[in-house]
């Protein structure tokens, strides 16, 4: 009977403990945060922190529209979370609950509250553009020395593109990425949802399909640093942190990025909490853990993407802030478009110009 | 009452693990996607009643399939690909699976241990290695390299072939397994017999030992060939954007589409075509299990 009462008071004590013990759990993008962060922030709060990646919004917007995800907090892009917003998946923030919400940057706030109006659902984590990224001494090598590094004929030139193929050519799989890009190439609306200009980026794509290696969001990241391939069409920060890993390697690699000079898209990640997340508490104070200027300019100086956060600037290392691949000037924040999402018919036809494009059929 | 359970219980498996989650999906490609969470409707309502809730299901989302050639070439490539793993699996499983056979019989354990050995790591790490192995930079293009029997890298990864790889080598065991276990009841002394009344020992193989093992053989090949035609793992990590199988047009229409009722109803065609291998392949089982009582 001794032994059955002690079982019953550990099972009790782990009962009570399991239920106290305070958690969140985050789904971010990967290779997006300065792993000590997520350390930094059980030991302040005591909260268990679980921390989940993915690498494309369309997997996290397929969890938060079929509910019951368990997380409490997700960080899609704009025009996702603008969808998403819409679908009821989000619940507003607790403004009293985020005292460092002073910290945000009123320029990014002005420009995020197109998908977000009154930016009541979400806070901006990070922020950036998508463009070139180019192994240097190889794209030299197959197209010369004055190869258009920073222009959108780069990847939409098939007389580039051929010679490009042998050292190999991955594009985002985005279509809501690529499409623009190609518009903003025949110098149409990139944010156009008429289906007969979206329809004539499929003659671009098409035609230089045959030399794209790969359509993948994330492994250009390691494939780009390795050497494995020549020039990615990816997110700014992936593209540097590439730089990075291939200078830890010093494999002779150098990796560049360039907003492509006939417009890049400009987006912009947000933090929000879905509506069912089970310790809403805990995931407001994860948001406020990140939007402390202090935390967010070392997530910034780790991942080398750009931040909303005003109060974090004068804590940016130099190659971040003071890149302006990162933090543009203001000729090239001209040059930067933002796109809206696209209503479910266009989508789908814009799904299926993908697919004809990467498969051919 | 035992005979009761013995039927009962293999019929409430079916029921739970089967039946209940194909009227599931079966209800979705008959609704119509909304930007709503979950992302279609209607949903069952008691106040709106049964009649109502009926009345809004239409087949709309299976006529769709038939108006883009998409679907039915990628039902083809699955096929495709499907049909031909099958045959290289068993290509190489086959003698494999003899070898194990004919080895003595206290290497028997060790031989079958190796074959599931594989199993004890995830399948997931096992296609992420191959990766390593088929990339221009990885192992065998060095290997290749440094041998000198090429002198360009080969391009394997992102191609068919890195997917027949890919499949050949997860399903193989499923292969072998079967068929061992055929050849090792086979008796001995038959193929001796054959021998002894003028066999070669290749025609006694043809005549004795393949239709001997011959449900092994049916057996390993629906094995590979039903769940290598769903197959979305492989063709995603290995395979190309040329690669056209149907498991990544369903995943398409799930997450890019955010259209559940047409990934559904994807689904449920494939089924439809699979009901028809996986009926041959239990009958299969149990025609041998009748000829073993």
């Amino acid at each position: 009977m001794k032994l059955h009462l002690t079982t019953l008071t550990a099972v009790l004590a782990l009962g009570t403990s399991v239920a106290f013990a305070e958690e969140v759990r985050v789904y971010n993008w990967s290779d997006y945060i300065d792993e000590d962060l997520l350390s930094k922030f059980e030991d302040e709060t005591g909260i268990t922190l679980i921390y989940d990646v993915f690498d494309s919004n369309e997997v996290l917007e397929t969890k938060m529209l079929a509910g019951g995800s368990g997380y409490d907090v997700v960080v899609p892009s704009g025009t996702f979370l603008q969808r998403q917003i819409t679908a009821g998946a989000f619940q507003e923030l607790d403004m009293s609950k985020l005292s460092n919400a002073g910290n945000l940057w009123d320029v990014i706030a002005a420009r995020t509250e197109q998908y977000d109006p009154d930016n009541a659902y979400s806070i901006n984590y990070m922020w950036g553009t998508t463009g070139l990224g180019v192994n240097v001494g190889k794209v030299t090598e197959v197209l010369g020395d004055d190869a258009p590094i920073g222009s959108l004929d780069l990847v939409f030139n098939p007389d580039n593109m051929a010679k490009l193929a042998e050292c190999g050519v991955h594009f985002l799989d985005a279509p809501s990425e690529m499409i623009p890009a190609a518009l903003a190439y025949l110098g149409e609306d990139p944010d156009s949802h008429k289906p007969k200009v979206i329809a004539k980026a499929e003659a671009v794509l098409s035609a230089v399909r045959p030399y794209v290696q790969k359509f993948h969001s994330s492994e250009y990241i390691n494939a780009l640093a390795n050497g494995d391939i020549c020039v990615a069409f990816g997110w700014s920060g992936d593209i540097l942190q590439a730089r990075d890993r291939a200078d830890e390697a010093d494999n002779g690699v150098e990796i560049a990025y360039n907003a492509p000079s006939e417009g890049a898209l400009m987006w912009f990640d947000q933090m929000a909490i879905p509506v069912d997340a089970p310790n809403p508490e805990a995931a407001h104070k994860f948001l406020n853990f990140i939007l402390d200027a202090e935390n967010m300019a070392a997530a910034s100086n780790y991942v080398y993407y750009a931040n909303g956060n005003l109060a974090s600037q004068p804590m940016l290392e130099e190659d971040v802030i003071g890149d302006p691949a990162i933090y543009p000037n203001e000729a090239t924040l001209e040059n930067l478009y933002t796109t809206s999402p696209y209503p479910p018919k266009v989508q789908r036809g814009v799904t299926r110009l993908w697919t004809k494009v990467k498969s051919g059929t | 009452m035992r005979r009761f359970l013995l039927i009962a219980v293999p019929y409430a498996w079916l029921l739970v693990l089967f039946l209940v989650p194909f009227l599931i999906v079966l209800k979705i490609s008959l609704s119509d996607a909304a930007l709503a969470r979950p992302p279609y409707t209607p949903h069952f309502e008691w106040a709106e009643g049964v009649w109502a809730f009926f009345s809004q299901l239409d087949f709309e989302n299976f006529v769709f399939l038939t108006s883009d050639s998409l679907y039915w070439k990628a039902y083809l490539g699955s096929l495709q690909i499907a049909l031909i793993s099958t045959v290289f699996t068993l290509l190489i499983g086959y003698p494999i699976a003899y070898g194990m056979a004919r080895a003595p019989e206290e290497w028997r354990p060790t031989l079958m241990m190796l074959v599931i050995l594989p199993f004890w790591t995830s399948f997931l790490i096992r296609v992420y290695a191959w990766m390593g192995i088929l990339s221009k930079e990885g192992f065998l293009n060095q290997f290749l390299l440094w041998s000198g029997i090429i002198n360009e890298p080969l391009v394997i990864l992102n191609t068919n072939t890195a997917v027949y790889i890919g499949i050949v080598y997860t399903y193989l065991p499923f292969m072998i397994l079967p068929v061992y276990a055929a050849l090792d009841r086979m008796d001995g002394s038959l193929i001796e017999a054959a021998e002894d009344l003028g066999c070669s020992r290749l025609t006694a193989f043809w005549l004795v030992t393949i239709p001997l093992s011959r449900n092994g053989i049916v057996a390993g090949c629906f094995l590979v060939f039903i769940p290598a035609m769903g197959e979305f793992v492989i063709p995603s990590l290995l395979g190309g954007s040329r690669t056209l199988m149907i498991g990544k047009v369903l995943w398409e229409e799930f997450f890019s589409n955010r259209d559940w009722p047409v990934a559904s109803a994807v689904a449920v065609v494939l089924l439809l075509i699979l009901i028809v291998p996986i009926m041959l392949f239990q009958r299969n089982q149990q025609k041998q299990a009748e000829a073993e009582q």
